[in-house]
């Protein structure tokens, strides 16, 4: 098979690495969920793009058709879907809280108040 | 925002189709594209658009707090409802061919209720999340207040 | 009628719980539900376990629809035998919860917090009893996210950040196992893991499997924590409620360890795992590295929490060293220390959440003289360390002796030597807490000195003295583990 007889998989390893890197690199605890969510998109593009066969319908007995789509990977991939926003909704709700509690949500600056925190225990005058 | 007539109006007349929508994917689910996921979140997507226009507070009296988290609940009991029903009249968990006397009637009996609680459940669980955003700034200055 | 029902069963229970607390929204009537819940899966497991031992595999399929093409659960001895530990820890915590959720949540969320531990209940016992690859992603992200939820419960708002690092960690894994799942269905055509292990040897050896490994052996790692994966636990279990670091610490990445078991002995064998390649030695080598690196790290906390979580690190790699012996002998000595070592570090989480209850704190130094304020809670707690050390006497000390007995079957006698200097170590960080609540002062302005409040105490010494009993006769807990591992070795026959 040639490279671009590939090209679905690559697109999905790119936008995987994409997703992976902005959740490493980035502090904004934002921006790591987004990155988070593009990881996870990537996978279902993983799933949806081998199930389509080149003139295959949507798998509902008709006459004149009898190639079809797996439908299955559409099935899977909704529930990671729902599953994916549950896990966003939560994540969100965390950074909202996060927010509230130390008034900052970048990486960096929230470890540092913790590191400050740790000090003033340990050293109370 | 809520003196805009146009917006008012407009939203009183597309709600209800919203909604009506929203039952035919839920009702048509059985023979085509669709089912209760997405019909949850079309309904959802209605009040969620009828708070937006007439202010959250509204929104919370027409479907309150309560209902929205009592909703949740009764879904997911109605779906598991189903596959204990199921296990009553002889079958295995979740076996819809025992719920009628002929199998495939059974199946669509079966599908019919499983949908409705997912239905329930999701337009419950996407109006929560909403309510809980959009109202996190205004509940933490009532509680200081 | 029922007896055939019994998989479903189990998972059913605390489901159907989950909501209907939501819906009685008061404090005592959902802790008696959890409760009660918590009991009858224990109930369950129990009689699926002896059935799966005398009769061998029992294939339920859902909503009747027959295997490869519905969704199965296929329950025997081995993951029988783990729904065994987890639904025992579960009876064990949640009496506990009753006091020690009131001093550390907000009451308006008590009902939050019992059906978000219905929910991982249901998550975890789904994930071992499901015979579905994707189902048993769905049931992982179940238990996960009821976890986030119960760590951001914490009453310090480091809780908060512990489980939005979990929940990023998590999830990574969790994508990670997918895309294995999705290069196994792509080269199988099926999801059904029986199904699945019986159509991969045919396919040879491709590049395929061999990537489909990989992702799922790191996705589940990070969940198990295996070390270097471990950055999210120390402080997970450091910030969340009491009873819910000794219920996670017990059970979540015990389960994790029985799916990487699975994939490995059963769905993918042990040739392609370990004979043409190298993961044992490279899980050996990690294993080593988590029972020494971590040890160290857990000598120098100065909070007591962090010192057990680090510990549970180091004592995951007792675990997975079993497993990277790859013979039935060290099987059966991994699932007796997921066995041993969820009652000892369960029940030492649980004295622990007594002694932050009267103490107000979980540092180090703030335990000086426990031992004569909180003698019965210090005493357990010595003992559970005596116990996490591999005294004779205690649970620790048996599976620790499968451990070395294994080793040394594979002729690999230094790894005896290995276990022996990691005990050492971890003498030295519970000689720490000794050292502090025995032979020093209690502080001037201590707080009332007393023990922590019945409900607290009984449910924490009936596990230690568990611990003790199962070290002391060891035959149940040892035959057990040892018919699971045959099981796992034997594949789904």
């Amino acid at each position: 098979m040639s490279i671009a007889g590939h090209y679905s998989y690559f697109v999905t390893i790119l936008l995987l690495m994409v997703g992976l890197f902005i959740v490493i690199a980035r502090s904004n605890l934002i921006k790591k969920l987004v990155g988070l969510g593009l990881f996870q998109t990537a996978v279902y593009l993983l799933y949806i793009a081998p199930g389509k066969l080149i003139g295959g319908v949507a798998p509902i007995i008709g006459e004149g058709f009898e190639v079809y789509s797996n439908p299955l990977p559409h099935v899977l991939i909704l529930t990671a879907i729902v599953v994916g926003v549950a896990t966003l909704a939560l994540g969100l709700a965390l950074v909202v809280r996060i927010k509230e509690a130390y008034g900052s949500i970048e990486e960096e600056e929230i470890l540092a108040l913790d590191a400050d925190d740790e000090l003033k225990a340990r050293d109370p005058s | 925002m809520k003196l805009d007539i146009i917006l008012r109006v407009l939203a009183k007349l597309l709600i209800p189709f919203a909604v009506m929508f929203a039952s035919y994917v839920q009702f048509h689910g059985d023979f085509g594209p669709g089912g209760g996921f997405q019909a949850g979140v079309i309904i959802a997507a209605a009040v969620i658009f009828y708070a937006l226009i007439y202010g959250l507070p509204s929104a919370r009296q027409v479907v309150p707090d309560a209902l929205v988290e009592a909703m949740i609940a009764v879904g997911v009991l109605l779906y598991a409802g189903v596959g204990i029903a199921g296990l009553l009249l002889g079958g295995n968990y979740l076996d819809y061919f025992v719920l009628a006397h002929d199998p495939v009637h059974g199946q669509h009996r079966g599908i019919f209720w499983v949908e409705a609680g997912v239905a329930i459940t999701v337009s419950a669980v996407m109006l929560k999340i909403f309510y809980v955003f959009a109202g996190r700034r205004r509940d933490a200055s009532e509680e200081a207040s | 009628m029922l007896n055939s029902h019994l998989p479903i069963l189990l998972v059913v229970v605390p489901l159907l719980a989950a909501p209907l607390i939501v819906l009685l929204r008061r404090s005592l009537p959902s802790w008696i539900v959890a409760t009660a819940a918590s009991v009858a899966t224990l109930a369950i497991a129990l009689p699926l376990l002896q059935q799966a031992v005398s009769e061998g595999v029992i294939s339920y399929a859902i909503g009747n629809w027959p295997p490869p093409l519905g969704i199965e659960y296929r329950v025997d001895a081995a993951n029988a035998f783990v729904a065994v530990i987890v639904s025992l820890i579960g009876v064990f915590v949640m009496p506990y919860c009753r006091r020690g959720v009131a001093a550390e949540v907000r009451s308006e969320e008590h009902y939050l917090f019992y059906a978000m531990m219905m929910l991982c209940l249901s998550g975890l016992l789904g994930i071992l009893l499901t015979g579905d690859a994707f189902n048993l992603f769905v049931f992982l992200e179940i238990s996960s996210l009821a976890t986030y939820v119960l760590i951001a419960m914490g009453r310090d708002r480091r809780a908060l950040v512990a489980s939005y690092q979990y929940l990023l960690m998590g999830t990574i894994g969790a994508t990670l196992y997918v895309i294995g799942i999705g290069l196994l269905y792509l080269q199988t055509g099926t999801l059904n893991l029986a199904d699945m292990a019986a159509r991969l040897p045919a396919m040879g050896d491709p590049r395929a499997t061999l990537a489909a490994l990989a992702f799922i052996t790191v996705g589940i790692s990070l969940k198990i924590a295996l070390f270097p994966l471990h950055l999210w636990l120390p402080n997970a279990y450091a910030y969340s409620p009491s009873a819910v670091s000794a219920f996670l610490a017990a059970t979540a990445t015990k389960v994790s360890i029985y799916v990487l078991m699975r994939y490995f002995f059963t769905i993918f064998g042990e040739t392609v795992v370990f004979d043409a390649r190298y993961t044992g030695v490279i899980l050996l080598a990690l294993s080593l590295a988590a029972m020494f690196v971590p040890a160290v790290v857990a000598i120098f906390q100065t909070d007591l929490k962090r010192l057990l979580a680090y510990s549970s690190v180091s004592q995951i790699g007792y675990i997975t060293l079993g497993i990277s012996l790859h013979s039935v002998g060290g099987l059966t000595a991994a699932l007796a220390h997921l066995f041993n070592h969820a009652l000892t570090k369960g029940g030492m989480f649980l004295v622990l959440g007594g002694i932050v209850l009267r103490l107000g704190g979980s540092a180090l130094d703030r335990m000086a003289g426990l031992g004569r304020t909180m003698p019965i809670a210090a005493f357990a707690f010595v003992i559970g360390g005596l116990s996490l050390i591999g005294i004779p006497g205690t649970a620790g000390f048996v599976s620790k002796w499968y451990l070395v007995t294994a080793a040394m079957a594979e002729g690999q006698w230094w790894l005896a030597g290995a276990v022996m200097l990691s005990s050492l170590l971890a003498v030295i960080y519970v000689w720490r807490f000794v050292e502090i609540a025995y032979f020093r002062e209690p502080p001037d302005d201590h707080p009332p000195s007393g023990e922590a409040p019945l409900s607290l105490l009984v449910p924490a010494l009936l596990m230690i003295a568990a611990c003790v009993w199962f070290g002391l006769d060891a035959s149940w807990s040892g035959s057990m583990a040892r018919a699971a591992a045959e099981a796992l070795a034997g594949g789904w026959k």
